[in-house]
């Protein structure tokens, strides 16, 4: 059973305020929620690797989909944990798995002001163009 | 001729040879939803100005004698947590409530290509955690089928909208069954792509790498069209892919081609359906379980192989998808401090009034002492209580001494439920089972049981966890209640699936 102490340490951890009334209520159905996934204990995970991300090995490969491997771990298995990291890496250029990102620059033209306008639009405290923040240090 | 029952097919058709105008369409889906909505509640947002312009404008092609794309003109409905620029989206979520999107989705970038018309944004669970529409921040939606009953979740609003004839076709998103759940419930068709099938860019995330957007149709015919427009390489979502080019699904010249394959019924003939015998134990309700296997009875009298077949971990797939999903969703809404958007309502506490879920903030009087304060104080009364759950939940399976035990290990068993899936795909083409348990369930039965609740999934998160595609399908009822047949395919053949899916409506 997960205490009340614990309920309301993880709700600041993850920034959630709870009432005492609450506190109550969650620490009841989240023991009862952690009961039932103690069902895991059951299963035999000495072999298995994590899973993160369901990529399938047949895109990367170019295999045919019936032979299709679900997950990058698949090839990583039996590797160590440099070899499929690697393999990851390998699985990621083969699909043109790459982070997304803009390039860091100052964009003038007015399509960036319309956005930047729309942003501020949704800001609910905000002066002279720059988002109000509260004090973070005291 | 009623409108509002006819497919994108039929509407394509119906355009074509000017048998009724877009506009004309287009204000019989608002009038319907003005009178009909009041008792569904399946929108959110309808946007009646943004709609008619748009259909104007197809309607001007049709009048110049332009040839249309088979989805222009065709009335749909967004589930609220897809972007639509300048639309509102809130996610269902008091702390979006008044936020409007600044950018298209790719799926809706793509429908807009093709000239659809939105008709609006439909209902859910808040951020889709929910198995019934009753966490939407702004009210339950009802089932169209029985009013008393749940229209399933998250995309509640979208299958409710399509079965009650509110538009013609509707997107979902689905994490652990959410766009194949409801469809099922509301007797609907839900297509859940494979990971990565369709772009999520511009779909507000819950689980990141579970999430998939889909539609859900009256035909299965339908989700082929939608889901041909909406796949495919994004270069905004990393993890998108081209799937394999399928012939027939070429824009323009596809229908007459699927019909042939409608109407070839080789592909039956050669088919080997795997039933896995976890899905059918102690649990499911019998009339369920019945016209499930009715269903698959009657593929098998039209020459597929049955064999039944085991997937050894489903009985952990629960227990992994309760560990992962809300893990994800932790980090995924760390984003939502009310700053940039959302902000804590000033004066009384407005959404405070009635308990229950949002009964949170009741009679607090508001004293903002930090940002530390202010963050608490904003996501206890922005987030409703099963998001909030779901959050603390993610985070303690995350935290240090934990993550071990919880986290890692659901991760592993992940590895195992698809080691399954792949394994059995050796032997068979396609997985049948049902979509859920039980039937559409009343309104406040389980919403005060989270557990409760999490079990209506045990059928779909599976497929989920193993980036699958699987289509639900209506296949009969008990009673007036829908029951949904769930085709689980291997990665990428949503066509396969899609067809052997409208093979049933012919026989």
């Amino acid at each position: 059973m997960i205490s009340k102490k614990e309920v309301e340490h993880i709700a600041k951890l993850a920034r959630i305020g709870l009432t005492s009334g609450e506190i109550e209520k969650f620490q009841k159905e989240l023991s009862s929620i952690l009961d039932y996934f103690e069902k895991l204990e059951e299963v035999d995970v000495s072999e298995a690797e994590p899973t993160s991300h369901s990529i399938t090995r047949a895109i990367a490969k170019g295999e045919d989909t019936a032979a299709a491997s679900l997950t990058t771990r698949a090839l990583a298995k039996g590797g160590d944990e440099a070899a499929a990291s690697l393999t990851t890496r390998a699985i990621a250029s083969s699909t043109e798995l790459e982070n997304v990102t803009r390039k860091d620059e100052v964009r003038l033209n007015g399509a960036s002001v319309d956005e930047a306008e729309k942003l501020l639009d949704l800001v609910p405290d905000k002066k002279n163009g720059y988002v109000k923040v509260r004090a973070i240090l005291k | 001729m009623n409108l509002t029952d006819l497919t994108i097919t039929q509407v394509h058709q119906g355009l074509a040879k000017k048998e009724f105008s877009v506009l004309e369409l287009c204000r019989v889906y608002l009038e319907r939803i003005k009178n009909r909505d009041k008792e569904i509640s399946a929108f959110l947002t309808v946007n009646e100005d943004l709609a008619l312009s748009q259909a104007k404008k197809i309607d001007d092609l049709i009048y110049v004698g332009k040839k249309i794309p088979v989805l222009a003109g065709v009335p749909c409905a967004i589930k609220d947590n897809i972007l639509v620029e300048e639309i509102r989206c809130t996610a269902a979520s008091k702390i979006l409530e008044n936020y409007i999107a600044s950018y298209d989705a790719t799926v809706i970038k793509r429908l807009k290509e093709q000239g659809a018309v939105f008709l609006g944004k439909t209902n859910m669970d808040e951020f889709a955690m929910g198995s019934s529409t009753e966490n939407s921040a702004f009210g339950p939606t009802k089932n169209p089928r029985d009013l008393s009953r749940v229209p399933g979740g998250s995309s509640g609003g979208s299958a409710a909208a399509v079965a009650g004839n509110l538009c013609c076709y509707a997107l979902g998103s689905d994490t652990g069954g959410s766009i194949r759940l409801p469809a099922s419930f509301c007797g609907a068709v839900g297509l859940k792509p494979t990971y990565g099938a369709v772009s999520r860019y511009g779909l507000i995330a819950f689980a990141s790498s579970l999430d998939q957007i889909g539609p859900i149709t009256k035909t299965a015919e339908d989700a082929k069209i939608v889901f041909d427009v909406i796949s495919g390489k994004d270069k905004m979502d990393s993890t998108s892919v081209n799937p394999k080019s399928d012939p027939s699904t070429s824009s323009g010249s596809s229908r007459a081609k699927s019909r042939d394959e409608i109407r070839n019924p080789k592909q039956i003939q050669n088919l080997r359906i795997g039933v896995p015998r976890e899905y059918f134990v102690k649990g499911i309700d019998p009339e369920v379980e019945k016209v499930i296997k009715g269903a698959i009875k009657k593929y098998e009298e039209m020459g597929a192989k049955i064999e039944e077949v085991s997937l050894p971990h489903t009985e952990y797939a629960l227990s992994c998808y309760y560990i992962i999903a809300p893990s994800e969703a932790s980090a995924n809404l760390a984003r939502y401090d009310a700053i940039r958007y959302g902000g804590i309502p000033e004066g009384p506490r407005p959404f405070c009034e009635k308990g229950g879920a949002y009964g949170a903030g009741k009679n607090k009087k508001l004293k903002i002492k930090d940002l530390f304060d202010y963050y608490l104080i904003a996501r206890e009364e922005g987030f409703g209580a099963e998001v909030r759950r779901r959050i603390i939940i993610g985070a303690y399976t995350l935290s240090a001494g934990y993550y071990e035990a919880y986290y890692l290990k659901a991760q592993k068993v992940r590895t195992l439920i698809s080691d399954d899936f792949e394994k059995v795909f050796r032997k068979v083409d396609v997985l049948m089972t049902p979509v859920s348990p039980f039937l559409p369930f009343k309104i406040g039965e389980k919403i005060e049981d989270p557990l409760s609740m999490y079990l209506v999934d045990v059928y779909t998160v599976s497929v989920n966890l193993a980036g699958l595609p699987a289509l639900s399908l209506p296949v009969g009822k008990v009673g007036e209640l829908p029951v949904g047949l769930q085709i689980i395919g291997k990665p990428f053949e949503e066509q396969k699936i899609l067809n052997i899916g409208k093979h049933f409506k012919e026989m």
